[in-house]
């Protein structure tokens, strides 16, 4: 029976696509603060909107990878430790950034606050970097040998893959913010963020589509393909909203989008969780990665309960703060 | 030093310096709450301020625990691939049980919190921050329920030559975790009340000495104003002098709860890991006494070399098995029963590397257990007195206008963090050689263990290792100046440094409030 693993291996998916789609935008309005803002009113603005939520959304990584710690001991250890640089910078790089958003407005001068503008936007950019060469190695595949250990080196997982993950989950938290921004500021803001996001959309989702396609390429499986025309017609759908000024509908296309692409590169991996390059025996699969039955029986109670208890008050919390934000509504 | 080497320095560092943040987060988080529902029920101005302050503090600290978190979380995997993929099926549960039981409520109501002043109705602001604290604890719990079963690791069989959970409830109600729990909250309670004791007096010594208070003939005292802040200054005292008397008393009871739980959590580790208390004694004989001093190299590998100095006669049994004269075993007798269980050498298995066949040491480094377990408690104790004496000094309003005095209370917020930081250096010290450690008290063998020299990973270099630990330790000195710097800044500022209203009172009449505000807090 494989329908605990299978369950888990859908749930992590899920957990992995909550975690680019919530933090997609504050990782990309970090990366905004020094790309789009143009002086600190507007700066101050970009870390409102986000400003009750970024932590909340922070969870879902933590979440995700506690997920796979519990579920999949063996794919956590492989990926993490055969990832061990780009980990460490990611880690790094939230570090900043976390301390970055909190830190900035605590003392009065323009140097402090610019260089945790650049903490929050260099950790901004190496987070969603290394997050991308995580999730792209997951799914392409990594020098693994028998026992799940890194064969290669230091740097054996860099390669053309690494780089293309990198760079679209980059541009997707960048396109991904633009959305929001134009969903949650006012006046000049909004409309720059729309603008923006209208003319570099197209060019941003090619990486996350190509990585898709490329997975599926591998696997080459009906609803997989599916998936990936669902998300090209929901890009064109997103671009288009915008460009008619209904960011509601722009922002919820984009999600589908990801859920689409998200959703295409897991169900082709699927039942592997991460193929080996050098083998294919030595991939690890649902089948020979999985905690045991009684604990994924453990776990799936708690998540029953708990997912969608964090995803009722969540939701709750972007009710409370549901209010555009401009310039105007910063206070000295 | 060699990746193993390298490894362990990097989970002790990050751990430990993660460990200085959390304590404050949770004992200064559950006190925050208990000053916002004193306002919410008195309405008292005072408690009002108290809230904004402390709470001010509270998030400067809490963010930095935040960030260092997930390095735990993730560390597991990067440099302990082989210790992550031996206990996953049970070590894992609880960290996800974590994240999703408890951090997404601390950190989305924290938000909620910072943000929605004046935004959500006041019951619910408040309801919100009392969510984000029970998080911070529940928090704890499942961590521990982690840490307490490589201590203890029960609920689970080996099956296929990993551990497999088979009993839930074992491991979330393992005897260990359950005293560790309110050890460590009562731990986190004494940083906390050390913190508003030691940050209160240092602001009532600053009113005396700016002539705001004085006091009369019979040394109580006459509450002032300073002509800068007319009508503050009054509730500005009281600020301070209930900051103090609350933080004496939370130190104390704290003082006294970590003593009780840690006298439990002493009987159990006699049984469950013999060796750590030996260590921790330097006792190299069976024996009753225990020894408040010793002198000699606690640090040699023949402890003989140690020499108790002042003893106790008894209190060791005590400490122990809860009368005086059960003999406690030494390490001399310890060692050979070790050595029978669990081998003299590490096994010829290629997860050892280079290791395999060494000789065991499973002795641990002794300085370390002998100083780690004296320092928790004497720090502990210190704190406590000194929140004792502070009471009886202040007890007629204000403190005396010696800066020697003030500078001994500033001082002693350190202590509490000293203790707890000891705590945890000592128990994970004293766990070695083993990450998870064996349970003697099983009939025979209880093939649930692993050697620390297992668990690092072998894909990982020494260079990798090596750069990481230089990053962390670079990143974390320059974060822990930043935040003490950070929180001097706004401890000097005092309660207007949280609530700018105060200052700005006078000359913005026209800055009503504005109904439309979308933001009560903003970056």
């Amino acid at each position: 029976m494989e329908t605990l693993p299978t369950i888990w291996f859908i749930l992590i998916a899920v957990l992995w696509a909550g975690y680019l789609f919530l933090e997609g935008f504050d990782l990309g309005v970090g990366m905004l603060m020094k790309l789009f803002a143009r002086e600190n009113r507007e700066r101050r603005v970009l870390l409102n909107t986000v400003g009750p939520v970024w932590d909340g959304n922070e969870v879902w990584l933590i979440t995700a990878v506690g997920a796979m710690f519990a579920a999949f001991p063996r794919w956590y250890a492989a990926l993490l430790s055969a990832l061990y640089l780009p980990m460490i910078l990611v880690l790094l790089g939230l570090i900043f950034r976390a301390v970055g958003f909190e830190y900035r407005g605590k003392v009065n001068s323009e140097r402090w606050r610019s260089g945790w503008d650049w903490a929050i936007f260099g950790g901004s950019l190496i987070s969603a970097f290394g997050v991308g060469t995580a999730l792209v190695l997951t799914s392409t595949g990594l020098p693994l040998n028998a026992n799940g250990d890194r064969v290669g080196g230091a740097f054996a997982w860099f390669n053309g893959y690494t780089l293309l993950g990198g760079a679209a989950v980059v541009l997707f938290c960048l396109i991904q913010a633009l959305a929001f921004l134009a969903l949650k500021t006012d006046g000049l803001l909004r409309a720059r963020a729309r603008r923006l996001f209208a003319r570099w959309a197209p060019v941003a989702l090619l990486p996350l589509l190509l990585w898709a396609v490329l997975v599926g390429v591998g696997g080459a499986k009906l609803i997989g393909w599916l998936a990936i025309a669902v998300a090209v017609l929901t890009a064109v759908a997103a671009v288009l909203a915008a460009r008619r000024g209904r960011e509601g509908w722009s922002f919820i296309s984009l999600g589908v989008f990801l859920l689409a692409v998200v959703g295409s590169i897991f169900y082709n991996l699927y039942p592997r969780v991460l193929p080996s390059s050098l083998s294919a025996s030595f991939d690890l699969t649902i089948q020979n990665a999985s905690s045991s039955a009684y604990t994924l029986g453990l776990m799936s109670v708690i998540a029953c309960f708990g997912v969608p208890l964090v995803l009722a008050y969540q939701g709750w919390t972007y009710w409370v703060f549901r209010k555009r934000i401009s310039p105007a509504s910063i206070p000295a | 030093m060699e990746a193993l080497d390298i490894a362990r320095w990097q989970f002790g560092i990050t751990t430990v310096y993660h460990f200085l943040m959390v304590p404050l987060t949770i004992g200064l988080g559950l006190l925050v709450a208990v000053l916002q529902t004193c306002w919410l029920r008195t309405g008292k101005a005072e408690y009002l301020r108290m809230t904004k302050f402390w709470g001010k503090l509270f998030l400067i600290n809490f963010i930095l625990g935040v960030a260092t978190g997930i390095v735990q979380e993730f560390q597991f995997g990067l440099a302990w691939s082989e210790y992550s993929r031996f206990v996953g099926d049970v070590f894992g549960a609880p960290l996800a049980m974590e994240a999703l039981l408890a951090f997404f409520l601390e950190s989305t109501f924290l938000g909620l919190w910072i943000f929605g002043w004046k935004k959500l109705p006041a019951k619910i602001h408040l309801a919100c921050l009392w969510i984000a604290v029970l998080g911070s604890v529940v928090s704890a719990y499942f961590i521990l329920v982690a840490n307490s079963w490589m201590q203890h690791p029960v609920g689970v069989e080996v099956i296929n030559g990993r551990p497999q959970m088979v009993d839930a409830w074992a491991v979330f109600t393992n005897n260990t975790a359950l005293v560790a729990f309110p050890h460590t909250i009562f731990g986190a309670l004494a940083v906390a009340g050390g913190f508003l004791l030691g940050i209160s007096w240092y602001h009532l010594w600053k009113r005396r000495q700016l002539g705001i208070d004085t006091v009369d003939e019979k040394k109580r005292v006459i509450v002032g104003e300073s002509p800068e802040h007319p009508g503050r200054d009054k509730t500005d005292h009281k600020v301070w002098l209930r900051g103090l008397r609350i933080g004496a008393v939370v130190a104390m009871v704290a003082f006294a709860g970590t003593a009780i739980s840690g006298d439990l959590q002493g009987k159990l580790m006699f049984e469950q890991q013999p060796m750590k208390m030996a260590a921790a004694e330097a006792a190299c004989q069976n024996g009753t006494s225990f020894s408040v001093l010793s002198f000699g190299d606690v640090g040699s590998s023949n402890c003989n070399d140690v020499v108790a100095v002042i003893e106790v006669p008894g209190l060791l049994s005590f400490l122990a098995h809860g009368d005086f004269n059960t003999e406690v075993k030494g390490v001399s007798s310890l060692i050979p029963e070790y050595q029978a269980k669990y081998g003299s050498t590490l096994p010829n298995n290629p997860i050892y590397g280079d290791r395999a066949g060494q000789p065991i040491q499973y002795v641990p480094v002794m300085a370390v257990t002998y100083w780690g377990f004296r320092m928790m408690i004497g720090f502990g104790g210190l704190a406590a007195f000194a929140a004792f004496v502070a009471l009886i000094i202040a007890r007629k309003g204000t403190v005396p206008s010696s800066k020697w005095l003030m500078r001994l209370a500033v001082l002693g917020i350190l202590a509490p963090f000293g203790a707890n930081s000891a705590g945890w250096i000592f128990t994970e010290l004293g766990r070695q050689p083993f990450v998870v450690a064996p349970n003697p008290q099983m009939d025979g063998i209880d093939p649930v263990f692993m050697f620390t020299a297992a668990a690092v990973s072998p894909g990982v270099s020494a260079a990798e290792l090596i750069f990481s630990l230089v990053a962390f330790t670079a990143v974390y000195g320059v974060l822990l100046v930043v935040e003490v710097a950070l929180l001097v800044k706004y401890i000097r500022g005092g309660v207007p440094s949280a609530m700018p209203e105060l200052i700005e009172k006078k000359d913005s009449d026209q800055s009503q409030k504005d109904d439309d505000d979308v933001l009560a807090f903003a970056y």
